[in-house]
């Protein structure tokens, strides 16, 4: 039984799905950044697979910049979250509307 | 036969574990699942043949990023559940199905058109730390500089927001006394 390439990027789909469907279904800011770091797992996921198959190193530097990429975000995002959360006591989403957007 | 095991093993525990992350209502067993969750996909990099970034995966996502996210939470209350989007399941369900699809069709056209060849192939006899090493600081000199400082400018902004005024607490102030507190503090270093 050989794993091949569609195996892993029908399982990178599935991630990527779910991860989606957590974007969808959060209101909960925090929760929504895990449901982030799912998705661009799901797409690390991809990129091994394919510079795998492929036998090219470069599908391993972009996850590599995608995973610096998401520990900047979660640096900024935090602090922007504790920030909004010591001025309201509140990180859902439906409370950020002073844009009245 | 050995590798199909392992695949199927852990793409049924990372499913399982990162379904637990989304569909929980607790904050705890979401930030442990997903933790969890992250390790398992380093398995998948390992069977790979990418070790280096099945190190990375373990060091960065487990390591630093679940660490803050842990740091992070102590900030909030986290014991009470967590509410939910009151939006029609069925258009979730659609949605997602049809972008994961979109997904997949993005990454599969390459390689169906047979377009795709190999930039920086893998040498024979080359360990696969010491092949990213060569590749990283040679083609992806830049980018790799570039990664360096907006980790740099991601940190001083995380202290910067984060560590702001620690002392006081934002919550129990009143706006015009934020507002107020936000002049003083400005004009130290004469302005900008």
């Amino acid at each position: 039984m050989e794993i091949t390439l569609s195996h892993y990027l029908v399982l990178s789909t599935i991630l990527f799905a779910i991860g989606l469907i957590g974007v969808m279904r959060r209101k909960n800011l925090l929760m929504l950044f895990f449901a982030t770091e799912i998705l661009l797992n799901a797409t690390n996921i991809a990129f091994a697979a394919i510079s795998h198959y492929i036998g090219d190193l470069s599908g391993q530097m972009f996850a590599f910049f995608i995973i610096a990429i998401a520990a900047s975000e979660v640096a900024i995002g935090l602090g922007l979250l504790i920030v909004w959360y010591k001025r309201t006591g509140k990180i859902d989403l439906d409370q950020m509307n002073s844009m009245r957007g | 036969m050995f590798e199909a095991i392992a695949f199927y093993l852990f793409a049924a525990l990372t499913i399982v574990m990162f379904t637990i992350t989304v569909m929980t209502s607790q904050a705890l067993y979401a930030i442990t699942a997903m933790a969890a969750g992250m390790i398992f996909i380093s398995a998948f990099f390992f069977i790979l043949g990418a070790d280096f970034l099945g190190a990375i995966q373990i060091i960065v996502y487990t390591g630093a990023v679940m660490a803050l996210y842990a740091f992070g939470m102590m900030f909030f209350d986290t014991t009470r559940d967590v509410v939910e989007k009151r939006t029609n399941p069925q258009i979730v369900f659609v949605l997602g199905v049809l972008a994961a699809v979109m997904v997949v069709a993005i990454f599969v056209a390459p390689i169906v058109s047979n377009n795709i060849q190999a930039l920086y192939p893998i040498q024979e006899g080359v360990g696969n730390s010491q092949a990213v090493g060569m590749v990283l600081f040679t083609k992806y000199l830049v980018p790799f500089e570039l990664a360096a400082v907006m980790l740099l400018v991601a940190m001083i902004g995380g202290i910067i927001l984060a560590g702001k005024k620690m002392d006081r607490s934002l919550t129990l102030m009143a706006e015009e006394e934020i507002g107020s507190m936000d002049e003083s503090f400005e004009p130290q270093e004469g302005g900008h």
